[in-house]
């Protein structure tokens, strides 16, 4: 069968072959070294698309997804609601098929809605300037501690231990290999000479509010840079990282319209201050007149970039997630001024009314104490793995098993996606669980 | 192209009252708020309609140019046709609604072809293992380095401070390289824009990393010195980086892991034909032989059967370099790369390479003699032409690129690689057909001519797209990266 992706057909083939002056197609593979050329591969044979298609269907109910499933899990990802058209938009080909909008002239689309997307971050998060995108949160934290380091000459980055433990990691990764160091940090303890950026990431990981007026006191009195890592959601109800003084807010944009897709691709939101401008990382958009004093819009400040600048760039980053920000965008349009608070409120009051009627069972508390948003930690009287175990087998997926913080405890999350009928299951299955 | 007009920004179409979504009612009892202090007092976010986002939204599509809509042949970016059953797959619930951090017992599905994806990827590029983590591209190259420098702190050889890198070379390599904090060394091009073997030997010492290289080079061409370089590298030390922009050129053909490579990252988004979004999502893969295998980024999926029976499941590999990012990479390209891979089998991804390098070398023998060919010779999978001739005119390879939009074309890569003035990069694809190749040599036969002629409609192109240039030295000069309310 030939391809249905490859137009040229076998007539096609010889009377380019002639145009070329070529005897045959293995002729434009001679730079090879013969020894080495038309290797065998050891592939599955093709399969149609019909074929493939129902293959890929079984493997796909062969994953549990929400709906089926009642889902307590966020930590970094979380389920809400999706409206239609975000991907309907988005799905359009001309927004899904084309290329980094590096010819303005044809690409006024993609660049006017990376825009509109730097605005709403900026509306959302209170800073003065928003980039493009980057790959994820935690790619955008990295990319943030490295700024706070370019910017300040400092070498430590410091974080506190309700940081997202995942976000952690992918921190040590970057840092690593370019020799910069990590400091954990309280807010009391004082501050290493070298800190170039602390990182306070309010909902923290256990779903908490961070004091950050207090921890953006302590970095600018030690001369560093305060990197707030925040949840746009929660940005719906609660101050913003730009009222406190933030020089750097990074978060994960997934919660804005894009599926949880066991793990991407979703898109980092990254903001600073207009006065570092110049050591952000990826792309900006700018707006700028055409020869007939049209407005347009166009990729700036590229200098920045590492295909202009080369070893000397702010960053490596090139691809990065544009269409997911163009998704995010439509999502902060469409739920807007009234609807994101709304949302916002819902996961709030949700997610307290699920923690009440679990601390109110026998066995089950609180361990940790401040204002949550929609994720807490409960401590259970047996082992997280073994509760999930049983609420698995009621169509519950639980929280996520964070015992190495807390003893026997479970981090959940709840979200205007949850019902009622949901959470009342899940209390009545912990209570089961814990009556043992 | 429709219409030139544009509609005002989503913060000036607002108006209080207008929403675009409607929101569950609250179906447990209230909490108490938290205190004020804590609650933000307005959230100025715009208020419209839906009708009205999706007449935005769509028609800012339409002032895009997009694969769907023609030809795009934007040189080391593979602007191939992306299968739209791809997309179905990708949106069913059981891929695209899962939680990331599920049980595995949940996820088999997922992981199952996750799974068979690194298999399928190691076989493709002779490698043996490869990892699915990386999100794009240039994530894929600093996961490789980040590898490629802890295998060399791992065997206590810390004097291993300089990565070379060739002049033909993407700037994410040197940005890279520099980015895990090596120091990053040139290495020229001769004069058939091969690598400069005496300039190569000069740079090895006991102070290289390793090389990373692109094959085929961005000047379109395979290196028949290839084995000779990489064993020169692997001599001194050193290990081997391949950038696999422009694995599309050789896919079934040579396995560059035969070659001599140590690692390799992919490009889904070029080569196995997930859509571009307009700079993303991509997803960058990286395989590697056995050298690197243990320092893969954390998580890998392995397969297990024993007593339970059979499963996969998430690893960190031995001396992992750790996480690259907060979950398990771009899971919806790797569905959509794994879909077209097992389509294709083994006999399409050479035909893929075959009909690739066909194209562009149609290219060349029908433009050659219009436009200077720096290298006179085959080419791989794209054509590198110089408008050095149309300079003299005083019509640069800029012009010509904005007059191709004139003729309905999408314009090719220009000015890059570096190492050829007024660069032209052209790459067909496979996805082409031989009109569409024909249609757009007599574009660029008619733009020769008109450079000739009548240089000026060149210069002052495009024409009929629904902005002419823009005054790009002024926005950088005065930034505006944001709505600002009107004062």
């Amino acid at each position: 069968m030939p391809s249905p992706y490859i137009p040229n057909t076998d007539a096609d083939r010889r009377a380019l072959l002639e145009a070329i002056g070529a005897r045959s197609v293995d002729e434009l593979f001679a730079d090879i070294p013969r020894a080495h050329r038309d290797p065998e591969l050891r592939l599955q044979p093709p399969l149609s698309e019909a074929e493939l298609k129902r293959e890929l269907a079984a493997l796909a109910r062969r994953n549990a997804a929400p709906g089926e499933y009642a889902c307590f899990l966020g930590a970094g990802a979380y389920h809400h609601y999706i409206p239609a058209i975000v991907p309907y938009l988005t799905g359009r080909a001309e927004f899904a098929t084309c290329y980094t909008p590096y010819q303005p002239e044809i690409s006024q689309g993609t660049l006017q809605a990376t825009y509109e997307f730097q605005s709403l971050v900026c509306q959302l998060t209170g800073m003065e300037v928003a980039n493009a995108g980057m790959y994820d949160g935690s790619t955008a934290l990295a990319e943030a501690a490295l700024m706070s380091c370019r910017i300040t000459g400092r070498s430590a980055i410091a974080y506190t231990d309700a940081l997202h433990p995942r976000y952690l990691d992918v921190l040590r990764t970057y840092l690593e290999s370019q020799g910069l160091t990590l400091v954990m940090t309280s807010g009391a303890s004082a501050l290493p000479l070298d800190t170039a950026g602390v990182i306070v990431q309010s909902p923290n990981f256990y779903g908490c509010l961070e004091d950050m007026s207090t921890a953006a006191q302590a970095a600018h009195a030690a001369g560093a840079l305060l990197i707030a890592a925040f949840d746009p959601i929660a940005l719906g109800m609660f101050r913003p990282p730009g009222d406190f003084g933030a020089d750097i807010a990074v978060g994960e944009g997934q919660p804005l319209g894009l599926g949880m897709s066991f793990g991407g691709p979703y898109v980092g939101l990254f903001a600073t201050r207009t006065q570092h401008l110049r050591q952000m990382p990826g792309r900006l958009v700018g707006r700028a007149k055409d020869s007939q004093g049209r407005d347009g819009f166009v990729l700036t400040l590229q200098t920045r970039e590492q295909h202009i600048r080369r070893e000397r760039a702010t960053s490596n980053i090139c691809t990065s997630e544009s269409l997911m920000a163009t998704a995010a965008t439509i999502y902060l349009a469409a739920l807007g001024r009234r609807g994101l608070r709304r949302v916002a409120e819902l996961c709030y009051h949700k997610a307290h009314y699920t923690a009440e009627r679990i601390a109110a069972l026998t066995g089950y508390t609180l361990p940790v104490r401040g204002t949550f948003f929609r994720e807490f930690v409960i401590h259970c009287p047996a082992p997280p793995h073994l509760i999930n175990q049983r609420l698995l087998e009621q169509g519950i997926i639980g929280g996520l098993d964070v015992s190495d913080r807390f003893p026997n405890a479970m981090l959940l999350c709840v979200t205007e996606m949850t019902t009622r009928q949901e959470i009342d299951r899940l209390v009545d299955a912990f209570r089961k669980a814990g009556g043992r | 192209m429709p219409g030139l007009e544009r509609r005002p920004l989503l913060m000036d179409q607002s108006k209080p009252g207008r929403t675009g979504c409607t929101v569950p009612a609250l179906d447990v009892p209230e909490s108490p708020l938290p205190p004020a202090a804590m609650l933000r007092d307005d959230l100025p976010l715009p208020e419209v309609s839906e009708r009205d986002i999706v007449s935005y939204f769509h028609r800012l599509s339409q002032l895009n140019y997009s694969v769907d809509e023609g030809f795009y042949p934007l040189g080391s970016c593979t602007m191939k046709y992306n299968p739209k059953w791809h997309d179905e797959v990708a949106r069913l619930p059981g891929f695209a609604q899962v939680h990331p951090l599920q049980p595995e017992e949940t996820v088999q599905g997922a992981l199952q072809m996750m799974y068979e994806l690194q298999q399928m990827l190691a076989e493709i590029l002779g490698m043996r293992a490869a990892s699915l983590c990386p999100m794009a591209g240039a994530h894929g190259e600093l996961t490789g380095i980040m590898m490629v420098r802890a295998y060399h702190v791992s065997r206590g050889d810390k004097r291993r401070t300089k990565i070379l890198a060739p002049d033909s070379a993407h700037g994410t390599n040197p940005a890279t390289a520099a980015m895990c904090g090596f120091r990053v060394v040139t290495v020229p091009s001769d004069g058939r824009g091969d690598m400069d073997l005496a300039a190569l030997q000069a740079s090895l010492g006991p102070d290289m990393a390793g090389l990373m290289i692109t094959l085929p080079s961005t000047l379109g061409l395979f290196d028949p010195h290839i084995t000779e370089i990489t064993e020169r590298v692997h001599r001194a030390g050193g290990l081997v980086y391949g950038d696999g922009a422009n694995l599309n050129a050789i896919l079934g053909k040579v396995k560059l892991g035969a070659l001599g490579f140590d690692v390799v990252h992919t490009n889904l988004h070029k080569t196995f034909t997930t859509p571009h979004g307009g700079g993303g999502p991509g997803s960058g893969p990286v395989a590697v032989g056995e050298r690197l295998t243990p320092f893969l980024p954390t998580p890998h999926v392995a397969h297990r059967r024993d007593e339970h029976g059979e499963r996969y499941v998430f690893v960190r590999p031995e001396k992992s370099i750790g996480r690259i990012g907060a979950f398990q990479g771009n899971f919806g390209m790797l569905v959509r790369a794994y879909c077209y891979i097992r389509q294709l089998g083994a006999p399409g991804l050479r035909e893929v390479a075959e009909n690739a390098v066909l194209n562009a070398n149609y290219l060349l023998a029908r433009l050659k003699d219009a436009y200077h060919l720096p290298y006179d010779r085959r080419c791989m999978h794209e054509v590198i032409l110089s408008a050095s001739r149309q300079k003299a005119r005083g019509v640069r390879a800029l012009d010509i690129a904005k007059r191709l939009i004139d003729y309905g074309f999408h314009p090719p890569t220009m000015y890059f690689p570096l190492v050829v003035d007024e660069a032209l990069m052209i790459e067909p694809t496979e996805t082409e057909s031989v009109e569409t190749l024909d249609a757009f040599v007599e574009a660029m036969l008619a733009i020769a001519r008109e450079a000739e002629q009548d240089p000026e409609v060149v210069r002052s192109a495009p024409h009929k797209a629904p902005i002419t240039r823009l005054d790009e030295a002024t926005a950088a000069r005065k930034p505006d990266l944001r709505w600002q309310p009107r004062s």
